[in-house]
């Protein structure tokens, strides 16, 4: 669902083309904020139990629910690990980032 | 009908991902469930605080929704003047009769225990049909951790900092459900992102209450609590059961409780994992933790007492 859209980039070449008030020009979707994220949680789907927490708990909104099952969308998720701690069970495991 | 998690899951996300919120920030979540609670179109104006400032970052938004930003101080005044505009229109036949739209103002705890409080007070006195969500985190979070109102007895903040002649905040918090209760407004109500099915059922009924409805939503703060975010709904959960946060609502100026405890925990489990607390473990601060202890009981049995009328 999330993972299919995309934001375009907004360049001003000058002043002119600003708007004249304070307005949103484009969504926040650009701003992949996967790239903060230490740990990244991975969903073990054979466990899983289609409960639908971790969705419920994900603050960036990068757990998305496809056929009942959960997957998530690094391009956003911060990893804060609410989703593993909170996964009743525990089929989420956070695992280091690899550079 | 009682509504499922996984219906809401298929309904679209109207505050999207790429937010600027720190990592397991606790306001996504509540407005991810407050805003599918309706299915009307929403029209929301924002006070300034956490939430305006990291979801419109210029020249960008991540609200799939009517959103204004207003000042600091009157959020709720702004949809008040929006509300009285749909009024009109409709009266003039510009809007069909039909057409309904839901009106919301969000404001932190900074933005509506202190320096909103007269606007939504004027607001709410007049009549105008809307819903404040009001997220409260304890603290003034966006500017760096001031004190504010709504922080609790004993928490250390950068302008009440906890240090070798202060044991942090020396007052109490300000209960501001009970002031809007006061108002005798449709409805009153604090809830809390552990309990999302009472949290979607009072966002249902304020959505619904013919006249304004005041939601407090505990929100809960990594960043100024300091505590691992992982834990976030945990402590969110652990204040619920040491009665620090009662859920309850008030409508029509009938109390209610909708979450007792099986067995109240002692209110040092709820302030063992915050790092704002972590100076009333050391020694010669015992004497705080008994004020704690003693402010929270107190707080519980008056809302206990005043619930009892209403049940009989």
């Amino acid at each position: 669902m999330i993972r299919k859209k995309e934001a375009k980039k907004i360049v001003f070449q000058s002043e002119k083309e600003m708007p004249m008030m304070p307005m949103s020009l484009g969504s926040m979707l650009y701003n992949k904020t996967g790239a903060w994220r230490n740990i990244r949680p991975v969903v073990d789907l054979e466990n899983c139990i289609q409960c639908g927490i971790c969705w419920k708990f994900c603050p960036d909104m990068s757990i998305f629910i496809e056929n009942e099952f959960p997957y998530v969308n690094y391009d956003y998720c911060k990893g804060c690990g609410i989703c593993a701690e909170e996964c009743p069970v525990k089929c989420i495991a956070m695992v280091e980032e690899e550079k | 009908m009682a509504v499922r998690l996984k219906d809401l899951t298929k309904i679209e996300d109207k505050l999207v991902a790429g937010h600027g919120m720190c990592l397991g920030c606790g306001i996504p979540l509540i407005f991810k469930v407050i805003l599918r609670a309706t299915e009307d179109p929403i029209i929301a104006a924002n006070a300034t605080g956490c939430l305006e400032v990291c979801t419109t970052i210029y020249p960008r938004t991540a609200w799939n929704m009517n959103w204004i930003h207003s000042a600091f101080e009157n959020a709720a005044s702004t949809i008040a003047g929006v509300e009285a505009m749909y009024k009109s229109l409709k009266k003039k036949g510009q809007i069909p009769a039909d057409k309904k739209i839901k009106f919301m103002a969000m404001g932190g705890d900074g933005g509506t225990y202190d320096i909103g409080l007269q606007a939504l007070s004027g607001a709410v006195e007049r009549g105008h049909n809307f819903v404040y969500v009001c997220y409260d985190n304890n603290v003034y979070a966006n500017t760096g951790g001031q004190r504010s109102s709504a922080t609790p007895l004993g928490a250390s903040a950068t302008t009440d900092p906890a240090g070798a002649k202060s044991a942090g905040k020396i007052q109490g918090r300000k209960d501001l459900t009970k002031i809007m209760a006061a108002h005798n407004i449709p409805y009153a109500a604090q809830a809390s992102p552990a309990r999302w099915l009472d949290l979607y059922n009072k966002a249902e009924k304020a959505f619904k209450a013919d006249g304004p409805a005041f939601l407090n939503v505990m929100c809960i703060c990594p960043t100024e609590w300091k505590y691992e975010s992982s834990m976030g709904i945990r402590l969110a959960q652990m204040a619920l059961d040491a009665c620090v946060w009662p859920l309850y609502e008030v409508e029509k100026g009938k109390y209610k409780i909708n979450f007792k405890p099986k067995e109240k925990k002692p209110v040092l489990e709820w302030l063992k994992p915050q790092g704002r607390f972590r100076h009333l473990f050391k020694e010669g601060n015992a004497w705080m933790l008994e004020a704690i202890q003693k402010d929270v009981d107190k707080e519980w049995d008056e809302l206990l007492k005043m619930e009892a009328p209403a049940s009989k």
